[in-house]
């Protein structure tokens, strides 16, 4: 199978544009997608092919656009909306959460909403608090959403693809700083199924889960601590949160017998907490012989400073220093 | 158009007798549905709350008979009027509010989630201005696939002032979308006055800041509501957006547990001598369009058509327990 290697961002632009090339029910919006090519260029190219019709750049009016999705999902379409950073997804919340969400629940199983909602997330850019949050414990917690977070350029094409085919409204989070990072993706087209997680890296020690941009960088601390022959880490990206595979996270704590949820959100109600708790309610409750552990954000809005910032949520430093003190 | 107040006499009208009929039964049964809900909540019979839609009749009614069963409405809490005008079945309709496996959401989403997608019906709506993105996004669609429909928003004078209604008009209007959308006016955001709320008096000089037609019309006079739908109709289809407000008036609570501490006896009654329905009455009885046997015919028939509903319901079962896990995602 041959293969090409391209950018996270661009393995975005791929799956709209081959799903926008296959139906044309699909239509994308959002603010500055158009000849701006959106806040992180993933849209450069699409309305020179698609037209202005299909690429709808929309006045800056979040409720309008999830809101609008929604309609028209609900009435044939199958909608893409970008919002500019998931931070401004709550100006358009009860949209997402009491309307796209609840709408099939709420009329009885009569309606569907095949909508995907595509938002950045996490810090490191220096945008500070109002444009660097990891949010997606909220959304989990809304029966009716999809919540994907791809951690390679195979993983954001394939899972969007899948979203965009989805019957149902997905938030498709995506990770700011993987944005230019490069990965392999077939040539030949390929989905990649939701709700199901990858594991990511084999081991015996620990089971370490996480998602995002947190993957890569856990990643390699694991290489780090087996090239020092400390332990082989075992790490799974769930990539679905919401439904959760539950599955590959248990077998695989059975395995190892210790587990680690490592994530950029701030801790304190963050998506980890349900993770453990899944982990607890389960056969593999039996083969711990250590505490869960949960890595995440401090407490904090995201700061300013370069330092302050990288701090705030965790370093390959502060996983290290978790995993030393969780295998002693 | 002439100006019609109070008596309904003169008022032209170029609506076949079947339509007049269609138009009137509808309102009758808008009535005789809330009452018997008004009812059921008195007695306590049912759960939940309800908004109850008596007085403001003409509006739904009158701007529905414009519409296909094909076209698009999204409806508000005070949903019912707009679900009867739109063709949806009494009996499902009333065995959702009794919460039965036999109503439109199968006893899921009650008083305040009754829709038909396949009647054109996108939902009445629990959040004060939800459906007006919704709205101007199945606008979207039948500007997309380049479809002969339009759509009717209804929402009152208390969501006017959401946020939702600000970037939604305004996108539609960017866009040229073939919505109406349409503002009942029925004075009271729960009990909050429409002239405490705002700084003006006529709320259809919002238009003026989307670049679009505007205009405040009568909505308890059925001709007049569906006379200017009827144009706005032609207009959103080649133009872009239309804001209808309807002056109207709900006669009870805003829900079951209104005191009705707000306003006084003497500005109800003085509301109910603009009761939509005697006035379509007069206008029937004057024209001898109907006789008044016949007219009292329908109002017997209507009522009776509510009992039936109300039966249907009774004896519909209730929901399978573990159908409350279904139909949270679709396949």
């Amino acid at each position: 199978m041959s293969q090409r290697e391209i950018t996270y961002a661009k393995a975005i632009n791929e799956a709209m544009s081959e799903e926008m090339r296959r139906d044309k029910e699909i239509f994308f919006m959002g603010e500055d997608i158009g000849i701006y090519g959106g806040a992180f260029g993933v849209s450069v190219g699409m309305i020179e092919e698609f037209g202005e019709t299909r690429v709808r750049d929309t006045p800056i009016s979040e409720a309008a656009i999830i809101g609008a999705a929604a309609g028209a999902a609900a009435t044939g379409s199958r909608p893409i909306a970008e919002i500019q950073f998931s931070d401004f997804i709550s100006i358009g919340i009860d949209q997402l959460g009491n309307q796209a969400a609840k709408m099939r629940y709420m009329f009885g199983g009569r309606a569907q909403v095949p909508m995907v909602v595509r938002a950045p997330i996490g810090s490191g850019t220096g945008a500070a608090a109002q444009h660097s949050q990891s949010q997606e414990a909220w959304y989990c917690h809304i029966p009716g959403l999809k919540v994907v977070t791809p951690s390679t350029p195979y993983d954001a094409k394939g899972l969007l693809k899948s979203a965009i085919r989805d019957n149902n409204p997905v938030v498709f989070l995506e990770q700011k700083l993987l944005y230019r990072k490069k990965g392999l993706v077939p040539d030949e087209e390929y989905t990649i199924p939701l709700c199901k997680g990858e594991i990511k890296r084999e081991g015996t020690d620990l089971s370490i889960i996480s998602w995002g941009r947190m993957v890569p960088m856990v990643l390699e601390v694991a290489e780090k601590l087996a090239k020092e022959k400390k332990c082989e880490i075992e790490v799974i990206d769930p990539r679905t949160l919401m439904p959760l595979d539950k599955q590959i996270i248990i077998d695989s704590v059975k395995k190892t017998g210790k587990a680690m949820i490592v994530h950029e959100a701030v801790l304190t109600g963050g998506y980890g907490g349900e993770i453990a708790a899944v982990i607890a309610d389960s056969e593999a409750f039996f083969h711990l012989d250590a505490p869960i552990r949960r890595v995440g954000g401090f407490d904090v809005p995201i700061p300013y400073n370069p330092e302050l910032e990288r701090n705030a949520v965790p370093t390959p430093e502060r996983i290290e220093a978790n995993i030393r003190e969780l295998l002693q | 158009m002439e100006k019609n107040t109070g008596k309904n006499g003169k008022r032209k009208s170029n609506l076949s007798k079947e339509k007049l009929q269609d138009m009137y039964m509808k309102m009758l049964h808008t009535r005789a549905f809330e009452e018997k809900v008004a009812y059921f909540f008195s007695r306590g019979m049912v759960h939940g709350t309800t908004h109850l839609y008596v007085g403001e009749e003409a509006t739904a009614v009158g701007a529905i008979a414009n519409l296909r069963a094909d076209d698009w409405i999204t409806s508000t809490h005070r949903g019912h009027g707009h679900t009867i005008a739109k063709g949806l079945d009494l009996n499902r309709m009333m065995a959702e509010l009794l919460g039965k496996e036999t109503g439109y959401c199968k006893g899921k989403g009650g008083s305040m989630h009754i829709s038909d997608i396949t009647l054109g019906h996108l939902g009445a709506n629990g959040i004060v201005g939800g459906g007006i993105p919704i709205a101007t996004g199945a606008a979207l669609t039948v500007k997309l696939r380049g479809e002969d429909k339009v759509v009717i928003c209804f929402f009152g004078d208390g969501a006017i002032n959401e946020g939702t209604f600000h970037e939604s008009v305004n996108m539609a209007s960017a866009w040229k979308l073939p919505v109406i959308y349409l503002c009942e006016n029925n004075q009271y955001g729960m009990s909050t006055s429409q002239k405490k709320a705002t700084n003006i008096d006529d709320l259809s000089v919002r238009a003026q800041a989307y670049g679009i037609p505007g205009k405040r019309i009568d909505g308890n006079d059925i001709f007049e509501v569906y006379e200017t739908v009827r144009e706005a109709k032609e207009y959103v289809k080649k133009n872009g957006p239309y804001l209808i407000v309807a002056e109207t008036y709900r006669y009870l609570g805003h829900s079951k547990s209104d005191a009705n501490r707000y306003r006084t006896k003497e500005e109800i009654n003085e509301w109910k001598t603009k009761d939509p329905i005697p006035r379509m009455r007069i206008y029937l009885e004057e024209n001898k369009i109907f006789t008044p046997e016949e007219l009292d015919g329908m109002e017997t028939k209507a009522k009776q058509d509510i009992e039936n509903a109300v039966e249907y319901a009774k004896n519909s079962p209730d929901p399978d327990p573990a159908d409350l896990l279904t139909d949270v995602y679709a396949d």
